[in-house]
Order: structure tokens, then sequence, then C-alpha cells
């Protein structure tokens, strides 16, 4: 991707998140850089408890309680990120039009919650389906949080969801970087949501497989890289980005937080569940061989590693192999701050590391008590933040189950 | 249940759709949605809150019944007059 025009070069000119530390940016830097977890215990239905993220932010800011009521919780989330994000970046409608604007949203999944909410309110009614909700189909159609996005908004480009498992969040923002390169849009909202925390049987299926963290203390269930993680940590949130051609951004004197000038998709082609670490590391040097940079070249990689025993150690070779000797390149993880926000977690990680370009910190991989020997790393920063020189490039790590890995490189971008 | 009853009941399930609903100053002889911010899938949820409530089966071609408060307690009077 080296040598493109300044139509073809993407930047990033507004951030709108939720996550469950924080609902703007700055906020979300601030705590990940005082490295305190607001990781809690949440009741479930039938299961009882289990350590969660949840974000507090404020719902009806942009949308009536009633429009709430009737749609997601991911179009809820969505809805607010997507409308602080517009603001974050300025966007002024008479520049841009809505016709040539486009939303993607990555999901891990959409619809778990709604529908285990609609067997559980049949229940009380002896599983008559007369009972059923009419909202059933508007609120499980797999564009729903994209669709609620562009009613709230207006916008009349295309939307729809990219379903990548826990690498939703990438994806949707490549295929915003793809999009704005054919000149299919002119502007792109994208991002990931996650509204998983409303369903019991994400939880109850992780702890069937062994991988869903317990611990006393839920501010220190999530704990990747250290010898007594046990598992994942679930989260909701979302993050949502403005994307456009450097040049639309120059003209109207936009803010740039950073340029995409790297990404990478691959499958493993082996597990359901289980990651590859070889074929991650293929990822990560493809996405590498696209921005036209050499592994020394990069400053922080953002981990996806999510806790779990085999998944952390994968990754942790996947890098060894890929940057070994680049002394100065520097690893941390945010899942360990904010747990693991699913469709939402690659995006909002990177936003959680997008300020690096500016105050120069490595935010830290907190609860890293005892590192287990097998996800060694010579520079993990652990528990409390690095300060470099400065910060020039990221690569984002995203990984999902039935075999999917993405990588995103960002660029500091200076005028 | 009384007519009064009744037109509470409706005005009570609008306002748990949409609780920033102006109930104030409603024409009960005028359509609903002409007065508030209802729709047809709002219209479902009424239908849907008196078959919970009242075990009541609202025939589709029945909704128009439901377009005005008073077309609303005229319509369900009979219905739930033994509630």
């Amino acid at each position: 991707m080296a040598n493109l025009t300044e139509n073809q070069r993407i930047v990033i000119t507004g951030v709108g998140l939720a996550a469950p530390n924080a609902c703007s940016l700055r906020e979300f830097r601030r705590k990940l850089l005082e490295g305190q977890s607001e990781i809690q215990e949440i009741d479930l239905r039938y299961m009882g408890t289990a350590p969660a993220g949840t974000c507090d932010f404020p719902e009806t800011k942009y949308r009536k309680k009633k429009e709430n009521k009737r749609g997601t919780r991911a179009g809820c989330i969505g809805v607010y990120c997507a409308n602080e994000a517009l603001i974050d970046a300025g966007i002024d409608w008479s520049f841009y039009d809505k016709k040539k604007t486009g939303v993607y949203i990555g999901l891990t999944e959409h619809g778990t919650v709604e529908t285990e909410n609609e067997v559980y309110n049949i229940s009380q009614f002896d599983y008559n389906v007369d009972y059923w909700t009419h909202h059933h189909n508007p609120r499980t159609v797999l564009n729903n949080p994209a669709g609620e996005i562009t009613m709230n908004l207006g916008i009349t480009g295309p939307h729809y969801s990219i379903g990548a498992a826990c690498a939703a969040g990438n994806a949707a923002l490549i295929q915003g970087v793809q999009m704005l390169r054919l000149g299919e849009v002119d502007l792109a909202l994208c991002g990931g949501v996650s509204e998983c925390t409303g369903s019991f049987g994400i939880f109850a299926s992780f702890k069937a497989q062994g991988a869903l963290a317990e611990h006393d203390d839920p501010k220190s269930a999530s704990r990747p890289f250290d010898q007594d993680r046990n598992g994942i940590v679930i989260s909701e949130g979302g993050c949502l980005y403005i994307l456009e051609t450097l040049d639309r951004a120059l003209e109207r004197r936009a803010k740039i937080y950073g340029e995409i000038v790297g990404y990478a998709i691959n499958s493993d082609a082996m597990d359901f569940v289980l990651p590859y670490g070889p074929r991650q590391a293929e990822c990560m040097r493809l996405a590498l061989d696209r921005a036209g940079l050499e592994p020394s070249d990069i400053d922080i990689i953002n981990t996806h590693a999510t806790g779990t025993r085999q998944g952390d150690i994968e990754e942790c070779k996947a890098i060894r192999e890929v940057f070994n000797g680049c002394e100065s390149t520097y690893i941390n993880n945010t899942k360990s701050h904010i747990g693991h926000a699913m469709g939402a977690a690659g995006v909002l990680e990177l936003a959680g590391n997008l300020l690096s370009f500016e105050d120069g910190m490595v935010h830290a991989t907190i609860n890293l008590d005892t590192l287990d020997p097998d996800c060694y790393l010579p520079n993990i920063v652990a528990n409390s933040p690095k300060q470099l020189d400065k910060v020039d490039t990221i690569l984002n790590n995203s990984f999902g189950m039935v075999g999917i890995n993405s990588a995103v490189i960002l660029k500091k971008y200076t005028f | 249940m009384t007519r009064d009853e009744i037109k509470d009941v409706i005005i009570e399930i609008i306002e748990d759709i949409d609780e920033d609903a102006e109930m104030d100053g409603l024409n009960p002889d005028e359509p609903l949605r002409d007065q508030l911010d209802l729709d047809s899938m709002d219209f479902l949820d009424i239908v849907m809150e008196l078959r919970k409530r009242y075990k009541l089966q609202i025939p589709e071609e029945d909704y128009p019944e439901l377009a005005s408060l008073n077309s609303c307690v005229n319509y369900l009077e009979p219905k739930l007059k033994n509630v």
C-alpha cells in the first residue's frame, strides 16, 4: 500500500466509543493509563454470577427511550458511538453526502440476546407462540445494529454487518477502507459493537468449554499472559470510527488520528475453537507487507490475547516468530482492563492505543502478576505504562473462532 | 371493567411504550397516530399487551377499531365486561 495517492490513503478522523470503563476516547485513554479495571460481577439468567464488563453511557443522548426499547442493545450502543464519532470528526453534511456514506458494523454474533429473551418471555405463557413478539425479526436480522444507526442519522448509503467472530471489529474497519478505495462511499462509519453480556448462553458456552474466567475479585479476572489466567471475561461495548480519504480530510482541515496503512485477514482452516499461531504470524506478515513496513518498524503490538490457556500462548508464539529481535517493539493488552468486547474488541482496543501517537505512552497489560513462561516476550508492558520517545506505528491483532485472524496497522499522520 | 378503567389501561400501555408521550390534551375521538409518536409496530405492542393482560385475541381485521381512544374503549368494553 506504499505510494498510494491521497484519494487512496485512508485516515481516521473521528472516534465514538462505549467501553466498560469509559464513554469517550479521552476518558478511555486516561483509564487505561491509570490501569484500573472496572469489571464487575453481573447476574445471568439460569447461571448465577460471572465477571463481566458493562457500559455506562448516556443512552438517551441521541435517541428516545422508546427507540431504545424497540431496538436492540447493540443498536443502542451503535447509535451512541456513531453520533459521538461524527461529532468528534466534525462532519458537516453539506461537505459529505448521506447517500455516499456507508455504515459497516462488525459483529461476533447477533440475535442471541433477543432470542433468549423471547424464549424466556413465552416460557411465562406456557410456550404459547402467540406471545412471541413482532419485534423479533427486525431485532435479529444481522444488519440490525448498522440499520438502527442509519435510521437514527438518516444515512441512506449502504449499511450492513460483517460477521467475523471476535475479529469482526477489525474486519469492519477493513471493509470501510476497501469501500472508500473503491469509491463506493466517500465517508465510512465502521467498527464493531457487542451486546453479548445480555446472553446467558454465551457465558454458559464458554464455561462449558472451560474458557470462562473465574476469580474472587472480578477486577482481577481478566489476566492475559498471567500464569493464573483461567479464561475470558465477557464484555459489551462498541467503537465506531469515521474513515475518509486523506485528500478530503485535508480539504476540510480535519483532525487526523492516524492512517490505516496495512491490514490482513486470513483463515486457519483448522479447528472450530482452537487458535493457530503459524497462521496468525502469516496474517501479521501480510499486513506488514501491504504496509511496506518491516517488523522492527512497529512500535506497539496490541495483542488479541483473551486470557485463555492456549490462545495466549499461540499469539505469543506468532509474535515471537515475526518480531524476533525487534528491540523497540512493545507489547500490550487492553482486554486485561476491559475484558473481551467480542465484535467490538479489535476496534475498541485499537482506540485504547490510538492516543499513543500523541502521548508516546504504551498502556500496560494489567493483572500480570506472574508471567507464564510460555507467554514470554521481551517487551511486554506489564502493570504500569511505558513512556517511549515517540510512537509512530501500532499493529492491532484480533482473532476469532472458527479460525479467523486479522491484523490492522496504523501509522501516525504527520501534517 | 368500566369505560374509564379501560381508558386508563390503554393510556398506561401507551405510556409504557413511550414514556415521553404527551397524553394531556389528547382528543379521544381523533386517531392516536395523528396525535402521538406511534406507528404500526406500536399498535401491535398494544395488541400484544392486551393479549398478555387479558388473554384477548384481537383479530387483524379489528385493528382499525383501536384507532382512537374512544374507539378502543367502544371495542374493548364488551370484551372486558367480566374482567
